[in-house]
């Protein structure tokens, strides 16, 4: 049963290491087209998971399809449509930027008559036209991840595994980074990415969060926020932050700086609010209007873990 | 199997060990230093044997015997003592490896006919030279006698030796030619031996395998290379031999680097196969050293003959490729043999070769565990 429209679908695929869950029985399904975040904190079994997706580690149990082909038995059918960048800078150090590209355009068997317009792409994309000939050992690690990139899609894949493609990189880059993977999802490619900045959820059209082995939420950013936040967050912005603070604590209320406002965590802000401004108002502090914001993905996580 | 993918890695490969020198030591100067070396410093033959006189006679007749030993070219007189204790201080500390003792009657017993004992000591801590020397002194003293007596005796047996093949028997000329066999089945498997582990280290081998290369191509890929690194360093180790060894080339240089080919092939898969089961650099080049120059050295009837070893060492030189290989240098080398006599060791080289290359094959998993 292969749908067409679906990229990634795995049914409990679970990875032992000896005595060690390294992945506990996960399912999910990405569609054609999505940028997919595949998050959770260091040793969650990301990367685990993602080798088995690409063919690379054979599950324990379980299974499931990418790209329409079966991860069990057609692992080398697989490997012709996906791209992958594993967590590791995996570039050949002692070739320059070229003889890497035209390396893998020779792996991945690209066209004769299509190598020199990749080969162009792949350079603006990575912004090394200039440098081509340097060796690949000389650049900055920014660089290096969109080399990488870069050499990963040679061959056009329909789906793109990317296994913490931005960690080690200046938030410039990552930013850039980020810009690239939008670029590719618009031309129609599947991205499946793990990170650990939770930040980065963001970027994501649907995200699953992983903790020990085992998904604990999964949906989009937005969706995450509102089912699994119960709490209220509020934002107040304060001439005088510190005493504001203050007399908040006093009154038992969890609140935090940010810059020239406080963020006050609470269960209900129709009925908080007022009292708010009541307590700012006795303490002779100039509030403006207090409102409602969306709490973080990284909040959301540390409820989701503390909860679990 | 995609051309273009063996031609990526091939040149890739290339572009490798061209950047690396310590690679490109290893693939150049080694096996040269290594035949300079071995070529010099292993010889069999016992010449210039140390040695020291205690002539008690001080005759004629004993002067003319020493100055026999001097003169075969055999012996170096190294010193005259007029103690016997200095023979043995000259033989412990190495100064000497023989020793002849005339006692003052010597040539007054020649002369009354009668038996005159002459007292000969030779260091037998190095059997092989001593054993060699004694057939010497036997000779010269031999020939003494016989001058001496001034009749000949008729012996009834009349052995008269020709030697084929090697007629000055130096054994430089088989050694050099075997040596070649050595050296190369270790450089090769050094130099492939650290290819694939060298991948794992440093992580590239990840993003290869998750790249629809197949396990054929990538062996093949970086088989070409050393391949021809190999069969330059035959080329030279071949022109060595007979250039600066004076080692005569009788048989043909073709079927020489032909079946040079088919040996480095199988060479080359036994390096990949220990790199694909290491994956790691330090372990790939030791496995690669005792897998390779042990049994090559020692078991491929290069430095010891197989027929005088016990009898389950001879059946394990069955499984030693080098075996072979030493046997068909040496005989095209020396005997100048054709494709006809050598057929059988040919044969089992390229049956090797496919075994290993094919056991190779199947070991390299695209899984990372």
């Amino acid at each position: 049963m292969i749908e067409n429209d679906i990229a990634v679908q795995v049914r409990d695929l679970r990875r032992t290491f000896g005595s060690f869950v390294a992945v506990d029985n996960i399912s999910l399904r990405v569609e054609k087209g999505e940028i997919f975040g595949f998050l959770g904190p260091n040793g969650a079994g990301k990367s685990t998971t993602i080798r088995m997706l690409c063919g690379l580690l054979k599950p324990t149990s379980g299974g499931g399809s990418v790209a329409g082909f079966d991860i069990l038995s057609e692992s080398e059918s697989i490997k012709q449509s996906i791209g992958y960048m594993s967590q590791r800078f995996s570039l050949y150090d002692d070739l320059t930027i070229e003889e890497n590209i035209n390396f893998f355009s020779g792996i991945y068997n690209v066209p004769r008559q299509k190598r020199a317009e990749r080969k162009d792409f792949i350079l603006s994309i990575s912004g090394l036209h200039e440098r081509k000939e340097e060796l690949t050992k000389n650049l900055p690690t920014g660089f290096k991840q969109r080399l990488a990139l870069g050499c990963a899609v040679l061959h056009d894949p329909s789906i793109l595994f990317l296994d913490e493609p931005t960690s080690g990189v200046d938030p410039m880059s990552r930013r850039n980074f980020w810009k690239l993977i939008y670029d590719m999802a618009g031309r129609g490619t599947t991205v499946f990415v793990t990170t650990h900045y939770m930040d980065e959820a963001d970027y994501c059209g649907r995200l699953a969060l992983i903790y020990r082995g085992k998904i604990v939420a999964e949906g989009t950013p937005a969706d995450l926020r509102l089912r699994f936040m119960k709490q209220d967050v509020l934002e107040i912005p304060v001439d005088r932050p510190v005493e504001a603070l203050e007399s908040l604590e006093k009154e038992g209320l969890e609140s935090a700086i940010f810059g020239s406002a406080l963020h006050v965590v609470v269960d209900d802000a129709a009925t908080e609010i007022p009292r708010i401004e009541r307590i700012l108002s006795a303490a002779n502090i100039r509030a403006g209007k207090i409102e409602k914001i969306l709490p973080s993905l990284e909040d959301v996580f540390v409820a989701l873990i503390e909860s679990s | 199997m995609s051309i273009l993918r063996v031609k990526a890695i091939t040149k890739k490969e290339f572009i490798q060990v061209g950047r690396d020198t310590f690679s490109l030591l290893m693939a150049f100067l080694m096996p040269v230093m290594l035949l300079v070396i071995f070529g010099y410093a292993i010889t069999l033959d016992v010449n210039k044997i140390r040695t020291v006189v205690y002539d008690q006679d001080k005759s004629s007749e004993s002067r003319e015997l020493i100055s026999r030993f001097r003169d075969c070219g055999y012996f170096t007189v190294e010193a005259y003592l007029d103690n016997h204790l200095d023979i043995d201080s000259n033989l412990d500390s190495g100064n000497a490896f023989a020793a002849i003792w005339i006692p003052r009657d010597f040539s007054k017993k020649l002369q009354a006919r009668i038996d005159s004992p002459i007292q000969i000591i030779l260091d037998g801590s190095d059997s092989n030279t001593a054993t060699i020397a004694q057939g010497y002194i036997l000779a010269i003293t031999e020939e003494y006698n016989a001058k001496f007596r001034g009749v000949r005796a008729v012996p009834l047996v009349d052995a008269r030796i020709r030697v084929w093949y090697n007629t000055e028997l130096k054994s430089r000329n088989f050694i050099v030619p075997g040596l070649i066999a050595v050296i190369m089945s270790v450089i090769v498997a050094l130099l492939t031996s650290l290819t694939i582990a060298r991948e794992w280290e440093r992580g590239t081998m990840e993003q290869l395998i998750s790249t629809p290369v197949k396990t054929s191509e990538l062996i093949l890929g970086k088989l070409i290379p050393y391949f021809v690194i190999g069969l330059i360093d035959t080329l030279v180790a071949i022109g060595m031999s007979v250039f600066l060894f004076d080692v005569a080339l009788r048989g043909s240089i073709v079927l020489l680097i032909a079946l040079s080919s088919i040996f480095l092939f199988g060479s080359l898969s036994f390096g990949i196969f220990i790199s694909i089961i290491s994956k790691s650099q330090v372990l790939a080049a030791q496995m690669a050293m005792i897998g390779t120059f042990l049994p090559a050295f020692l078991l491929s009837g290069f430095m010891f003959a197989i027929s005088n070893m016990p009898k389950p060492l001879q059946v394990l030189t069955y499984a030693v490729p080098a075996r072979y290989f030493v046997s068909i240098v040496k005989s095209i080398f020396l005997k100048g043999s054709t494709l006809t006599m050598i057929g059988v060791e040919a044969l089992l080289l390229v049956i090797y070769a496919v075994a290993v290359f094919m056991i190779a094959n199947r070991k390299l998993a695209k899984r990372i565990m």
